[in-house]
């Protein structure tokens, strides 16, 4: 991807000037592979696609599937690849694969061959596991298949190593560029049984440490982001977009915009007013000195985020009811017998993804074919999206997915790359859109702001025996996720969301519903210990015992902490537990608070994470560190609020995000070793942040802070 | 015209990059005769007559120490954020090639990284000064 500005990605053409090589090809979904070699017959494939490429000269290509956002799955993924056919790591080069969904898809259960390629929810390890080793395995079986016949040997007398095929009984060895050289290939290929995979156990990359692959250009700039992407004769284009969500623009001053030196047009879209120029400058100045009135009615309009709390708690308190996540028992019959019923309710502002790279792309429409440059963590869908917004075949239609400058579910939306297009079509010029922050934080699309409502009944020996969450806010499915507890055994639960509308954009958010749920849960655990006069740690190893994974997980941070010893004055811990895409977590904070200004400084950080198989431990635990830095920063600072639906912040300065002297002084992150499935890791570290920063301020302070973020004044008000 | 726009859109020098427009993220950073500024406030003609140095400039072969330490620390995620990191790192060093962890904050807090890798950053600057 490094410095190839216009082909970064492979088409199928290129794959053919290959030549000399082996291209190993899939057709179609589930179809067993073929190889070829043959040009001709490859052209001949319809779907013929590729995983891996061996050049005579050793080199092996290996395709990634998924967008590289930061993640590292573009680094893992071939890892996996690699492992089963037993490449030479040092001669893997990586590449971009094209944009074929039912080839470098995978279903939304994972496992398959093929599906969407959408990047998100922590999926692209996890979802291409068993079929990436599938794909290595058969990788592998062709290539021995071939130094069998070369050498009259019976093939189960061979054995790999790192980029070549040994015969033990006489020594022989051949590389696997060697075999590219004269390599026949079946028809078929067999399918090789689970049996006959690598043995965990003789792994030689997968769990082991080795370097991202995309690392060396990212720390010297020639790491190319759609931003980066430069075409002859392309133009500039910047948006003014609906300031309230739903509005329409009228231009005022047209014709003082077009004396600006350099705008080439002004287009007007269904929500905004587009300005083309031949600099960036220009369309800047364009688009700051336009003077728009924005008509219509809104359903945004009368949205005002501080107020919607209220309309939250009428919602939680009336009789209505919603969607269930889960119901066990009967709460309402149950909580009549407790000896004691705790209530709380848990607050959390709009949150905004604030991904380094604003949101842009480059488009050029052109004789019915589009060609665009994104960083997408969609690329399949966005291409469809693209080809359905101009009404031509997706076909016609060229991606070129680029790196992500950050995406967190963002860059899952396609509104930056259909305006793109638009304004490339309206000028016939290849046009870079770019974002200002504002525009991205003013258009953005946020997590939810979300009401917690937490009742639980306590019985006579001090027992969860009914619990009640009632999760009120807007945004609808975005609500309910990691709302659900199975790993806590309470006979009658009653598990709920109830949405209201405002109007207002939302989105997935990284790790979505987690960060609210986990923080009120694991918050108002923390306030039923107290109130039992019961350690955390015990109560929650209770209410585990009958999940011996999760409580795994649970004891070892509570080692790692050395949870319950003695602490210097001044400062205090917080623990708790959570899920994310099937990887389990368990963290523990210390803090103190300066109680003149009201700042709770994080100090340091313990995770401990059980997510199956990891492949790439090293890049794990910086997944960790990094969805844990970035749920400090939203537990701490972040908020975004409306006004009669106007976004009130604009840029850094009112949005802040964490930096470095808010960072923990250390983060301590330990993995569980595991032979099951692998899961998900990219958003595992973020869910429990607010609940353990909430429980060690209630350690240190006695009061308890239940509305993120927990800003000076919030701690201020708390401490009363 | 501004540096920020005439580094990346007429000399394609791409290794700056564009953040937030109001010198609040820092990931434009390049060095102004030695010194790390924001380009994104920087007019053109501001700089007449002076050395800018961008990432390209730092070495030829990522073979500056702070460049090999991101390296061998595993530093950049998303990478978005790491040119204006190293820059800011790197005039840091020339200045005060012994840094304590405090004067280190202090210098690197303007430059934000979303994907939260501060931990890693401050090792490899750690590193850095430790292997000179």
């Amino acid at each position: 991807m490094e410095n190839e500005l216009k082909e970064n990605t492979i088409s199928r053409r290129k794959f053919l000037k290959r030549g000399g090589g082996l291209t190993f090809l899939v057709a179609g979904i589930g179809i067993p592979a073929f190889v070829r070699k043959d040009e001709k017959s490859i052209a001949n494939e319809v779907k013929a696609s590729a995983w891996v490429h061996i050049s005579t000269d050793g080199t092996v290509t290996i395709f990634n599937p998924a967008a590289e956002m930061g993640q590292g799955t573009m680094t893992a993924l071939p890892a996996i690849i690699a492992e089963e056919m037993d490449a030479d790591w040092s001669k893997v080069k990586i590449e971009h694969s094209p944009v074929e969904p039912e080839i470098y898809g995978i279903p939304w259960g994972g496992g398959g061959r093929g599906g969407s390629m959408l990047t998100v929810g922590s999926r692209s390890v996890s979802g291409h596991f068993e079929n990436l080793r599938q794909s290595g395995a058969q990788v592998r079986f062709v290539l021995i298949s071939n130094a069998a016949e070369k050498w009259g040997v019976n093939i189960d007398e061979l054995e790999t190593a790192p980029g070549m095929v040994i015969h033990p009984k006489t020594g022989k060895k051949i590389s696997y560029g060697e075999i590219a050289s004269f390599a026949k290939f079946p028809d078929e290929l067999p399918e090789i049984p689970v049996n006959k995979l690598k043995k965990i156990a003789d792994f030689r990359l997968i769990g082991k440490d080795f370097q991202r692959y995309d690392i060396p250009a990212k720390v010297n700039g020639s790491a190319i982001y759609s931003m980066d992407i430069h075409v002859p004769n392309m133009v500039y284009a910047m948006i003014n977009r609906s300031p309230v969500n739903g509005t329409k623009p009228e231009l005022k001053n047209e014709d003082d915009l077009r004396k600006i030196s350099g705008l080439l047009e002004i287009v007007k879209l269904d929500y905004g007013i587009g300005f083309i120029a031949n600099s960036m400058e220009a369309a800047q100045q364009a688009k700051n000195n336009a003077e728009i009135n924005w008509t219509g009615q809104s359903k945004a309009e009368n949205h005002n985020s501080q107020s919607a709390y209220q309309e939250y708690e009428v919602l939680a308190e009336s009789g209505n009811s919603g969607n269930m996540v889960a119901s066990i028992g009967d709460f309402s019959r149950e909580i009549p017998n407790t000896r004691k019923v705790i209530r709380a309710d848990y607050k959390n502002d709009y949150v905004y993804h604030a991904q380094m790279e604003p949101l842009n792309a480059v488009a050029w429409v052109k004789d019915g074919q589009a060609e665009v440059w994104a960083g997408t963590q969609g690329a399949d869908g966005a291409r469809s999206a693209i080809a359905n917004h101009l009404g031509i075949d997706f076909k016609a239609v060229n991606l070129h997915p680029c790196y992500l400058g950050g995406g967190f579910g963002r860059r899952s939306m396609n509104d930056y790359i259909l305006e793109a297009v638009d304004l490339s079509k309206a000028v016939n010029l290849p046009v870079k859109l770019i974002w200002t922050r504002t525009d991205d934080i003013q258009f953005g699309a946020f997590r939810p702001i979300s009401l917690q409502r937490l009742e639980a009944g306590i019985d006579a020996s001090g027992q969860i025996k009914a619990w009640k969450h009632v999760v009120v806010g807007t945004g609808g499915g975005l609500l309910g996720s990691g709302a659900d507890i199975p790993f806590y055994d309470i006979p009658n639960k009653h598990i709920e969301v109830r949405n209201i509308d405002h109007g207002v954009r939302t989105k997935h958010w990284r790790a979505v519903g987690h960060g609210p749920n986990k923080f009120a849960i694991e918050t108002f655990l923390d306030e039923i210990a107290i109130d039992q006069k019961t350690d955390p740690l015990e109560l929650r190893r209770q209410l585990m015992k009958n999940h011996p994974r999760e409580l795994k997980v649970l004891e070892t941070v509570a080692k790692m902490s050395n949870w319950g010893e003695k602490l210097p004055e001044g400062r205090a811990r917080g623990i708790g537990f959570a899920e994310r895409s099937n990887s389990l977590t368990a963290g523990v904070c210390e803090i103190s608070l300066d109680r003149k200004s009201g700042k709770i400084k994080v100090h340091k950080i313990w995770c401990a994470l059980d997510a199956g198989i990891v492949v790439h431990p090293d890049n794990a635990k910086a997944q960790v560190e990094g969805s844990l830095v970035m749920g400090l920063s939203s537990v701490m600072m972040e908020s975004i609020t409306f006004s009669n639906g106007e976004v009130q912040q604009s840029n850094f300065h009112d949005y802040p995000i964490l930096r470095m002297e808010d960072a923990p002084e250390s983060i301590e992150i330990e993995i569980i070793p595991s032979t099951e499935k692998p899961t998900g890791i990219g958003e595992a570290g973020l869910p429990f942040m607010g609940a353990v920063v909430s429980n060690a301020f209630a350690a240190l302070t006695g009061k308890r802070l239940r509305h993120m973020p927990f800003t000076p004044q919030k701690v201020l008000e708390a401490l009363g | 015209a501004n540096l920020l726009w005439t580094l990346r859109e007429r000399l394609q020098l791409t290794g700056t990059k564009y953040g937030c427009g109001v010198s609040q993220c820092g990931a434009c950073t390049v060095h102004l005769d030695g010194n790390p500024v924001k380009a994104c406030v920087i007019p053109l003609s501001s700089v007449k007559g002076k050395e800018v140095t961008t990432i390209e400039g730092l070495s030829k072969d990522n073979s500056h120490p702070l460049q090999k330490s991101w390296i061998s620390e595993q530093v950049p995620q998303c990478g978005y954020c790491h040119s204006g990191q190293i820059m800011q790192a790197a005039a840091l060093l020339k200045k005060n090639p012994n840094p304590n962890s405090q004067e280190i904050i202090k210098h690197m807090n303007p430059i934000l990284c979303r994907c939260g890798t501060y931990v890693r950053i401050m090792k490899a600057i750690e590193k850095t000064i430790q292997n000179s």
